[in-house]
């Protein structure tokens, strides 16, 4: 893609997603908007330097405690975009510099360009350095409803089954990057907690479907069935993870203009 | 002629005389001399020290609980502290009382029977405290009728252990250079000894001893040796041209913090310590040399703070491994020949044997996979093995093991650490300037995940959900021999574990999982005997004490303290 086209294509994207964040609720979705043309994803209203500066500023700071990935702290997950004591960009410079009384978040002195760079960043942690093309929402929902089948596994806002994980806010959680990765290659990026396991009980009870939780002593699935199911490990005769994903790969199925349309609809989903 | 008295009469000198010999013991009793401390080991029924006695080994003579009646074990009492947060405190236990610090400054005194509250002492700790990790405080120590705190501010404060009055309160360091105390002090003789913290801050870490009366300093001892002193010439000159950032004045930020208690052996007057990492953290580029005395022991006169010896575990460190955990001492006699050891499980994931006297290597292994280093020299040297650019290196940032207690038990005469198995890092360097109260690492690791964006195993706590799972490493309590090293068995966790350890005369092991699983193994076997979930992650040190003939052991599970006794 030639550098005329990046560029143009940045602008489409970041009027579309300033117009789906000027949503009543700031929650709207590109997939109601429509974008028309293949663009990059990337930042909206803020720029690359400060978001560059930002993650410097971040690996400095902010590591120690919140971890590389930014979920370092438990119920805190800054690539989502959701914090539970900030919506706008000057409640975060108010918890940076005024710290969080009682918990773990003490102030941090930063000077106006690194207050600057850290919100940027902050607000832009799910994105990634590695290229991605975002198609048609619109189209891209047409594909995962129909050719794709993803509801037949999938589940987004109360449709679809929920044998397989929910994706009604997959775009917060997971950069573009990966949800591209996981269209091609699932099993590359499925994450631990949702590898498929099958146990057998020492009833001799059968038991296959997608890990929710795991201790020493018990896990927590849902199986085939949609049903919550926990067992106490010394009850099981066998219990297996599995890393293979049960997700068909996407590659040779969707064309280059559909993964982008789907790609597009999956960032769109933000919860 | 026979006199009677009236009644009554007679009753009241002899009252008097009780109630006197009663206050004198109670008097007794409230004090808690220094020679109480040198023999704690001897009361069992108490729990005097944050590692139980000076030597550290958390094993405890008591034997009520005992593999054939643990499974009676029942819940007696549980005290919930009114802050969230990781909770790493170790209580004390003096004669039926327990002082336990909570969020995020306060000392509580409680009823060790039935947990219920005498008073609490509340620290106005400032907003602006700039402890790094939160506000973790670890425990309190005790002298005569005195408690010790050290604070978030970097201030070191007596409470009267009766009444929960402040008696004096000392600054320690300069809490907006990031100094903080977060350790439980260690009172020795007439002294408090106390480390700082603020290592990931470009702090100039020291030990230093206080007054137990009045709080005047005593002596200090900086863990970043300054110019003319032994030791600086480690933090070597920058070349005249560097190729990458070089910090000439590298030392006088040079972290070195002291987080955790040091252990101390009377018949020698040495107090042994912990030394955290060199600063920045994870760009050794910009501090050129060996760095002492970052990730060492040292050995101080207990009188004086002079430097008798130093052992250093992981030099130029660029992966954070703190040598911050706790010098266990320990007297072994192999084949008719006497050791006077100190036990250390490196957060660098070797087992080291360290002759106390002198600070000789005689030993030392791995108990985790490492890769950073392929072995040790014979002095104890490690033969490091950098890994490539963007290559995992296991133990990873958080470490082989970390500020989790171990345990150490003379009639097995094995050594109980609790470990991170499976976990590596990848780290990443980056120049970094020091800048006065601000967090210095140098650079950031990653965690080495099977998966793009995979959650990264949480470095201080954790909620309810494993999303990281055993994929990115798991905890273990792993046994080994005290002066080989070698492993004799290990209990694996699904999750990696925070816990400290205890052992007991009757053969029990006690830890707990960051799972919230309060559990007892066979100290000689690892075999499960008890469990109970208590439904918050456990990231403090067990106790067991006895209170009225009745053994108590207790641990902290999320916002709550529970104790454990057998059923009646």
């Amino acid at each position: 893609m030639g550098r005329r086209l990046l560029v143009v294509g940045m602008c489409v994207a970041g009027l579309a997603l300033l117009v789906a964040y000027g949503s009543p609720d700031g929650r709207g979705r590109l997939g109601r908007l429509g974008v028309l043309g293949a663009v990059h994803a990337q930042a909206i209203g803020y720029e690359q330097a400060d978001i560059e500066y930002g993650a410097a500023v971040y690996r400095a700071q902010c590591v120690a405690c919140h971890g590389d990935r930014g979920d370092g702290v438990p119920g805190v997950d800054l690539p989502s975009g959701q914090f539970r004591n900030a919506v706008t960009d000057r409640d975060l410079r108010r918890v940076i510099s005024n710290g969080i009384p009682g918990t773990g978040m003490t102030p941090v002195e930063l000077d106006a360009a690194e207050t600057v760079g850290i919100v940027a960043y902050l607000r832009n942690m799910n994105t990634d350095a590695e290229s991605v093309v975002l198609g048609d929402v619109g189209r891209g929902l047409a594909v995962f409803e129909g050719k794709g089948e993803c509801l037949t596994c999938h589940r987004v806002d109360g449709r679809g089954p929920r044998v397989a994980p929910e994706l009604s806010a997959i775009g917060a959680s997971r950069a573009p990057s990966v949800l591209r990765r996981a269209l091609l290659d699932p099993s590359s990026v499925m994450r631990p907690i949702n590898r498929p396991v099958e146990v057998v009980t020492t009833d001799g009870e059968r038991v296959g479907g997608r890990r929710l939780n795991e201790d020493t002593y018990t896990v927590q699935l849902i199986d085939e069935n949609e049903r919550l199911r926990s067992f106490d490990k010394a009850d099981l005769a066998e219990y297996t993870i599995l890393t293979d994903s049960p997700m068909p790969s996407y590659e040779g199925q969707l064309d280059t203009q559909e993964l982008a349309d789907v790609l597009a609809y999956l960032v769109s989903l933000k919860g | 002629m026979t006199t009677t008295m009236a009644p009554g009469t007679y009753r009241r000198p002899v009252r008097l005389t009780l109630i006197a010999v009663a206050l004198l013991c109670a008097g007794l009793h409230a004090q808690v001399s220094d020679e109480r401390l040198r023999e704690a080991a001897q009361e069992p029924e108490n729990w005097l020290t944050y590692s139980g006695t000076y030597s550290s080994n958390r094993y405890s003579e008591l034997d009520q609980m005992a593999p054939s009646n643990i499974a009676n074990l029942e819940q007696r009492w549980v005290y919930q502290t009114e802050r969230i947060g990781p909770w790493q405190a170790t209580p004390l236990v003096v004669d039926g009382v327990m002082y336990v610090t909570q969020r995020p400054n306060d000392v509580v005194a409680l009823d060790a029977r039935t947990g219920r509250v005498f008073w609490i002492y509340r620290y106005p700790t400032p907003p602006d405290q700039r402890a790094c990790c939160g506000s973790n405080n670890r425990g309190v120590a005790i002298l005569g009728d005195t408690l010790f705190l050290a604070t978030l501010d970097a201030h070191l404060v007596a409470i009267d252990a009766t009444t929960g009055g402040e008696l004096w309160n000392t600054k320690v360091a300069d809490k907006d250079a990031a100094y903080a105390l977060t350790l439980a002090p260690l009172a020795v003789k007439d002294k408090v000894i106390v480390g700082t913290s603020g290592g990931d801050y470009g702090i100039r870490g020291f030990i230093a001893a206080f007054d137990a009366s009045t709080g005047e300093e005593a002596w200090r001892f900086y863990t970043i040796p300054g110019p003319g002193e032994p030791g600086h010439e480690t933090w070597e000159s920058c070349p005249e041209t560097p190729t990458t950032f070089c910090d000439p004045d590298a030392w006088q930020h040079g972290g070195g913090a002291v987080w955790l208690t040091g252990s101390y052996d009377p018949t020698l007057n040495l107090t042994y310590w912990g030394v955290g990492n060199p600063g920045p953290d994870f760009n050794a580029a910009q501090r050129p040399g060996d760095n002492l005395y970052s990730d060492s022991v040292v050995a101080l006169d207990a009188d004086t703070g002079e430097l008798k010896w130093y052992f250093q575990f992981t030099p130029d460190d660029p992966y954070d491994y703190d040598s911050v955990q706790i010098p266990v001492l320990v007297d072994v006699v192999r084949n008719g020949v006497p050791f006077k050891v100190m036990l250390w499980g490196n957060r660098n994931g070797f087992f080291y044997v360290l002759d106390r006297e002198t600070g000789r290597f005689l030993s030392g292994r791995p108990f985790v996979e490492l890769n950073w280093a392929e072995g040790l020299d014979d002095t104890g040297h490690p033969i490091e093995t950098p890994q490539p650019p963007g290559a995992p290196t296991f133990p990873g940032v958080q470490g082989g093991t970390n500020w989790y207690s171990p345990s150490y038990s003379p009639r097995t005469e094995l050594f109980y650490v609790t470990a991170w198995e499976n976990y590596g890092s990848v780290f990443d360097d980056a120049p970094q300037e020091y800048r006065e109260g601000r967090s210095f690492v140098g650079g950031a690791p990653t965690s080495f995940a099977p998966a793009p964006g995979a959650p990264t195993v949480p470095g201080l706590s954790r909620g309810p959900l494993n999303t990281w799972t055993e994929a990115a490493g798991h905890g273990a309590v792993i046994a080994v021999d005290a002066l080989t090293g070698e492993q004799r068995w290990k209990f694996e966790m699904t999750d990696v574990s925070s816990s400290g350890l205890l052992t007991t005369a009757s053969d029990l092991l006690f830890s707990g999982s960051r799972e919230g699983y309060f559990q007892a193994l066979d100290a000689r076997t690892g075999e499960l005997l008890w469990k109970a979930s208590l439904g918050g992650q456990i990231i403090n040190g067990p106790i067991t004490y006895e209170v009225a003939g009745t053994q108590y052991v207790a641990t902290i599970a999320g916002h709550s303290l529970v104790a454990f006794a057998l059923r009646d």
